[in-house]
């Protein structure tokens, strides 16, 4: 496997160029959304400049060559997580829309007065919030798998609430505050014996590891496309094909018919296109399949161990800070990381840090149940990029420590 | 237009006018922030919290014997903290009236207006909104 080399690849995106409070940019909020490499910028201007008009309805040259260019992304798509049918990757709008999607589809139609759900108490709110929504409409049930002090899913309090037998188990493939990676092969299999469906959100894995929903037997997948280094507004679920077909569509109008009639009623359209009602982001998905083509360009495994090399050496420098509490220590983690300075609030660090340039997340990171899990308000977390160097991280520590001298000091 | 309120406006620019750097002017609102009196626990009520999405703001304004208004204000962020001894001091002592209507155009012109976009959720675009509702009310009790 080839290495990758950072300083090659910021030459594809220029906004890494531009400065920040008049120091020049660190961008280490990768988690919330990547920056956009020169190959996606371009699809979308190409798209708008040269070949922009609607898929799928047209007899003219344009809109043939949209469609194929729209249908094309979705066959890398379903390449890049190997689906074994084209027909289930649908576009969303992200993976909240994904989820959404399914908590009012598939969880109308299954999930009855009594029956469980079952979460984890790492989810983003996204993961939490339709199944609140769904339970209350349904009668149904919210449990969630409680997390240990290290950051890893209570692997006793999993398999205790599998004995539930919950109709769905949802969990995130990557948690996005800890960084903690799940071994969501192994829990799909546990669910699945115990008769569940399983729906992993993968946006925080997507961009970082090689996804493979066969391999993960898993029912659902979704992930963001802005966080693949693609557009923000698209986004992928992915369902098996038969659980897909079975589904009542959840958004009418056009586009995901086959007939209608103010006679007779209305016919639907077969998959993809019964959940993809409107007219969809085409540019957004064209530039989303060219995100995925530019990281499989450059190769997964090679990004990975980048990022691994970028997290290791922030959390050593970082633990070296007196007062600094790591949050997660998950022994097999992403590039997040997350802490908390005694008594210093988040905002005062990020504040401090985006003075010197340096772009990180504060708060609670959607994730409020798991902030009150750890008992903190909120942490400041980095995050790496195939396009971060070691100097960034080195600016990361040095640039903590000044921040906390002031705010102590 | 308040003339007491564009006198202290006037002041604080003059103030931060020497800062060169983010930094240096950071230092300075920290030391505002911590020279600030701390409400003491007891008052930090939810009835007196300005939520925001990350630092939290509590506001109390009571009146004076002079009809004027008295604020006093706490964060839990010392950032936030010195941005709200700022807004403080501009406006405490005025009449309901001059808080009602106060433009805190300093805050824009020092810069830090950033922290009050909604984005950065930190509550003090509530807390100036707060301040004004408060000079209404006021009024209105006369």
């Amino acid at each position: 496997m080839k290495s990758l080399d950072p300083n090659q690849i910021r030459l594809q995106f220029p906004i890494l160029n531009r400065e920040v409070n008049g120091k020049p940019l660190i961008y280490l909020d990768h988690a919330a959304s990547a920056q956009k490499p020169l190959a996606v910028i371009e699809a979308q201007r190409e798209y708008l400049s040269h070949y922009h008009s609607n898929v799928h309805r047209g007899v003219h040259a344009l809109s043939n060559q949209a469609t194929e260019a729209f249908e094309s992304a979705r066959r890398s798509v379903s390449a890049s997580i190997n689906a074994e049918f084209v027909e289930e990757v649908i576009w969303v709008a992200g993976a909240t829309d994904g989820i959404n999607l399914i908590a009012q589809s598939w969880g109308r139609d299954n999930i009855k007065q009594g029956d469980v759900v079952l979460i984890t108490e790492m989810e983003h709110h996204a993961n939490i919030v339709p199944w609140q929504m769904l339970v209350k409409a349904c009668g149904a049930r919210l449990e969630a798998v409680g997390v240990t002090d290290d950051g890893v899913l209570d692997k006793t309090d999993f398999q205790n609430k599998l004995k539930l037998q919950p109709k769905l188990v949802a969990l995130t493939h990557v948690s996005n505050t800890l960084g903690t990676i799940n071994d969501v092969k192994f829990w799909a299999d546990e669910a699945h014996a115990a008769g569940s469906i399983v729906l992993i959100d993968g946006s925080q894995a997507m961009p970082h590891m090689d996804v493979d929903v066969q391999a993960l037997g898993c029912d659902f997948y979704v992930f963001s496309g802005h966080k693949a280094y693609g557009p923000t507004g698209i986004g992928v679920l992915y369902g098996k094909r038969q659980l897909l077909e079975e589904m009542s569509p959840w958004r009418g109008g056009g586009e995901m018919i086959d007939v209608v009639s103010l006679k007779h009623g209305t016919t639907f359209a077969g998959l993809p296109y019964k959940f993809e009602a409107g007219t969809p982001h085409i540019s957004g998905a064209i530039a989303l399949g060219v995100a995925l083509n530019w990281i499989q360009g450059i190769g997964k495994g090679a990004m990975q161990d980048h990022e691994n090399t970028l997290t290791a050496q922030a959390r050593r420098g970082l633990g070296q800070i007196e007062g600094l509490r790591l949050i997660g220590n998950a022994p097999n983690s992403s590039s997040v990381v997350s802490f908390v300075v005694d008594d210093v609030h988040p905002y005062d660090i990020g504040t401090l840090l985006d003075s010197q340039g340096i772009a990180v997340r504060t708060g609670h990171h959607c994730t409020q149940p798991l902030m009150e899990r750890f008992g903190v308000v909120g942490t400041v977390r980095a995050s790496f990029g195939a396009y971060n160097t070691l100097q960034e991280v080195d600016a990361l520590v040095s640039g903590t420590q000044r921040a906390i001298r002031m705010l102590k000091g | 237009m308040n003339e007491t309120l564009e006198a202290r406006q006037v002041e604080i620019v003059e103030e931060f006018e020497s800062f060169e750097d983010w930094m240096d002017k950071y230092e300075y609102v920290i030391e505002l922030g911590k020279s600030l009196n701390s409400m003491p626990e007891s008052a930090k009520l939810d009835d007196h919290l300005i939520r925001g999405c990350q630092s939290r703001v509590w506001l109390v304004a009571a009146k004076n014997d002079d009809g004027t208004i008295r604020f006093e204000a706490d964060s839990d962020a010392i950032i936030t903290k010195g941005l709200v001894a700022l807004m403080v001091r501009a406006l405490n002592g005025l009449t309901p009236k001059a808080v009602a209507e106060a433009d805190l155009w300093f805050i824009a012109k020092i810069g830090l207006d950033t922290h009050l976009s909604p984005t950065r959720a930190n509550g003090l675009q509530s807390m100036v909104q707060q301040m004004r509702h408060y000079g209404l009310a006021f009024q209105a009790k006369g």
